[in-house]
């Protein structure tokens, strides 16, 4: 004779083993914990058409990501499926017409039916920032030495002349204690125990930055190149402030004149008519002059173009970009070619690389691809490093 | 209330035995429903950690919340057997719930595959698993997370991939070809001393080494596990726990229309017959009994899948009917889904049902096709071959290490979906560690080669 089932838990409620963790929940984390990384590694990607540029540093982007899949060998989607269904239908009836969703009926677990749930992963601005530099390896900055800001007074040690206002009474005390020490029958305080904070005038390396991003905003730029500009303008931007506590952004947009204008104006502006770089140029080089001492600002500028510039305006446009090259930290040319084989071989690429064989601190990047932004970012990180240790 | 389940529980199981149902005993635990989902999630009470399952566990929470999916019984073969009762659910309910267990209990201790299955991989699964997922979650202590999760991303992937006919327990294949010359093959003696040719004077060659696998092996989990390069020890334990459920579970899938009728039969009948339950709590109990192998929502008019409760509740009463219980018996010791389908599923039963064959197109287009019995039976069954999965074959291992795979297109009609392929060889090659290559066909029936590391 077998013994009997047994009927266990079934009166009290108590807190049981099961009770005390959850697998589905555990294993729910590590998937979101791998799609937190595969998000990451493909940051770039990911990040090249999100509209992140400029605003609030804590802000967080909403990127929606797929669950992930594990996948298992299957057998490729047929055009035509049969299956085997049960109702009141007759041979012919069109249970459903082309191009109507389907119901989840017929699907097991796993499938692409699971579509439609998305998870929307909340990335904060400044973890992004943190893991491209990790992902991209991108080296810190250093602020411009020999470049200085004003003198700045700052307390160090003490002196036993001052005025009033800087009596430090601790430290006055502490000299008339031990005076009395040595001598119990003086008096309270003398002259001498007196003590008062010092100041000195240190000089600190400037933390300041202006970036001019300059941009040809003629009829010949097309929507894909400002967007690629545009990414890459941002990520420097973000490279940029993780050195400087000042940054300021100066937009500059140009056809055959160039004007300023503020960030949220400047990637909507759309002009027409031909190029003339050398009306930006020669506004930046105003602007350092009317606003930046270039002894107390680091200076940077980024000039996004498809590459055509009037023939005239070589001459112009060599001798201003000279001037604005010679005051500035660096100078970034970035060229979205029509064509990825005549990249940065244009009328405005030869400007560029006239100046940067003489030694200015140049260096050009083509744009093609949302991928090229990211190897333009590592091109310039790079190499300004070069130019400032040169 | 308290004890009632078990009070009722205890005289559906006499009633059980008289009517003939022969089981092993069933531990019945009440459990919150929380628990009951992750079950249905893992198919299995403690299952070693992977984040698929997580993927799993969301999409039936969602569908829980959303409330399209109850969990009425989780049951586990074996001696004893397990079985677990939601909290949730209501006395009647339960009562339902147990009937059905006892019905499975019945099936899984008679049914001749299931008694292969529990022969090789043993009567207590649950205990199994829950010492797998302890050696899992050690492993993972021990040589961390991703290392661990890179063999289970593997063997799990291919865990449908394996050969039951060959079973569980298997030797290695003999390193050498065995020579010919010594083969007591009385036929090649004979024909040696015929008359004629001289027979060239036998060099002694030295053995030659085997070809690996000496025939396409199907059992993918157990080749890689057995021939990797490189596995270490407790890698290839990880590979050996994941294939030992993968034997454990075959049973379960190729039975699932039987037994589930099997087991949908008998809480009715059961119920039916129990006296002592009050008719008010019969009622309920019946009016879920009619939810669960009802055959498509009630508000519809045709389902594009038929619930395998319904067909094997019906199937089952017909032939209980029709040819008797021992019969029935005998068919529920005897067959799996595919006999039981092709051999019991008549046409007329199948007009009665009003099953129907559809045809679902690319652009969303669904037509009703025909109800011929035969396409009707291949399209039940279809999904059920070769654990549902496509049939892989290792080919050969070449000189350089170079594990070669084939894909049967023929058997499967179509080439394998080549994105989700180049993924799994992902998997593979991280643990074969060797490079990995899979041939198939397009959509145009070219042979295609899938390749890992890509070329």
């Amino acid at each position: 004779m077998e013994h009997p089932s047994t009927f266990a838990g079934c009166s009290e409620a108590g807190q049981d083993w099961y009770d005390l963790f959850s697998r589905g929940a555990r294993d729910w984390l590590r998937h979101n914990e791998k799609v937190r990384h595969a998000v990451r590694a493909k940051l770039p990607e990911v990040l090249a058409n999100a509209d992140i540029l400029g605003g609030d540093r804590s802000r967080t982007v909403k990127v929606p990501v797929r669950f992930l899949e594990h996948f298992r060998f299957r057998l490729r989607e047929p055009d035509e499926v049969d299956g085997a269904g049960q109702g009141d239908v007759k041979p012919g009836d069109q249970l459903a017409a082309p191009g109507q969703q389907q119901g989840d009926d017929g699907q097991g677990e796993g499938g692409n039916n699971e579509g439609g749930v998305q998870l929307l992963l909340e990335l904060k601005i400044d973890d992004i920032v943190e893991w491209l530099w990790e992902e991209l390896q991108l080296p810190n900055l250093q602020a411009k030495t020999g470049v200085t800001q004003d003198d700045e007074y700052r307390r160090e040690g003490w002196s036993r002349r001052g005025v009033r206002s800087r009596l430090d009474r601790r430290r006055s005390l502490k000299e008339s204690l031990k005076r009395r020490s040595v001598d119990p029958q003086g008096p309270a305080f003398t002259d001498d125990d007196l003590r008062f904070r010092q100041l000195v005038r240190r000089r600190q390396p400037a933390t300041q930055a202006v970036v001019f991003f300059a941009m040809d905003v003629s009829s010949s730029m097309r929507e894909r190149d400002r967007q690629l500009a545009k990414t890459f303008f941002f990520w420097v931007v973000e490279g940029l402030r993780r050195q400087y506590t000042h940054l300021e952004l100066v937009f500059v947009a140009h056809t055959v004149k160039a004007w300023e204008f503020d960030e949220s104006e400047f990637f909507q502006v759309r002009g027409s008519g031909g190029t003339v770089a050398s009306s930006a140029f020669t506004l930046v080089k105003d602007t350092i002059a009317a606003r930046y001492d270039p002894s107390r600002y680091n200076i940077y500028l980024f000039y996004g173009s498809d590459g055509e510039n009037f023939k005239d305006d070589h001459d112009a446009a060599e001798a201003s970009l000279r001037e604005v090259a010679s005051r500035a930290s660096f100078v970034g040319y970035v060229e979205t070619p029509a064509s990825e084989e005549r990249a940065l071989d244009s009328e405005t690429g030869a400007i560029f690389k006239t100046l940067a064989d003489a030694g200015s601190p140049i260096g050009a990047y083509a744009l093609t691809t949302n991928e090229s932004v990211w190897d333009a970012i590592r091109a310039f990180f790079r190499e300004h490093v070069a130019v400032e240790s040169r | 209330m308290a004890g009632t389940i078990e009070n009722y529980g205890r005289k559906l199981e006499e009633l059980a035995r008289a009517q003939g149902l022969d089981y092993y005993p069933v531990q019945f635990e009440e459990v919150p429903d929380s628990f009951m989902m992750e079950v249905a999630v893992y198919g299995l009470p403690v299952r070693m950690p992977h984040w698929s399952f997580g993927v799993r566990y969301i999409y039936q929470l969602i569908q829980h919340r959303m409330g399209h999916s109850r969990l009425f019984e989780v049951v586990f073969p074996g001696n004893p057997g397990r079985a677990y009762l939601a909290r949730g659910n209501s006395v009647p309910e339960n009562t339902l719930v147990v009937a059905h267990v006892l019905g499975h209990a019945d099936f899984s201790r008679n049914n001749a595959l299931f008694q292969r299955s529990q022969q090789e991989v043993g009567y207590r699964i649950v205990d199994q698993a829950a010492g797998h997922a302890r050696q899992i979650g050690a492993a993972m202590d021990e040589h961390g997370q991703e290392r661990v999760e890179k063999i289970l991303d593997a063997a799990l992937a291919l865990e449908a991939h394996i050969d039951t006919f060959r079973g569980l327990r298997r030797e290695r294949y003999p390193e050498y070809v065995e020579d010919p010359a010594f083969n007591d093959d009385t036929f090649r003696q004979r024909f040696h001393q015929l008359p004629g040719d001289e027979r060239p004077p036998r060099q002694h060659e030295p053995r030659q080494r085997a070809s690996l696998p000496p025939q396409p092996e199907r059992d993918l989990l157990w080749f890689i596990a057995q021939y990797a390069p490189e596995l270490e020890g407790w890698e290839r334990d990880i590979f050996l726990a994941v294939r030992e459920e993968s034997f454990y579970f075959y049973p379960v899938f190729a039975c699932q229309i039987m037994n589930e009728g099997w087991a949908s039969y008998w809480h009715a009948r059961l119920l039916r017959e129990a006296d002592f339950i009050p008719q008010s709590e019969y009622l309920d109990a019946i009016k879920t009994h009619s939810d669960v192998v009802r055959p498509h929502a009630a508000d519809r008019q045709a389902s594009l899948a038929i619930n395998p409760y319904h067909l094997g509740f019906c199937m089952w009463e017909r032939i209980i009917d029709d040819l008797g219980m021992e019969k029935a018996m005998q068919i529920r010791s005897q067959d799996d889904d595919f006999s039981f389908i092709r051999n019991y599923l008549t046409e007329e039963l199948a007009e009665e049902l009003k099953l129907f064959r559809f045809k679902a197109s690319k652009d969303g287009a669904i037509e009703v096709v025909d109800r011929d019995i035969n396409a009707l039976r291949d399209a039940i069954l279809a999904p059920k071959y070769n654990f549902g999965a496509p049939a892989i074959v290792v080919r050969h291992v070449e000189t350089d290490g170079t594990l070669h795979l084939v894909h049967e297109h023929e058997t499967d009609g179509r080439g394998l979906d080549v994105k989700r392929a180049e993924k799994v060889l992902d998997y593979v090659h991280r643990i074969w560690r060797r490079p990995v290559k899979l041939e198939t066909v397009d959509g145009r029936g070219e042979p295609r080669v899938i390749e890992a590391p890509s070329a």
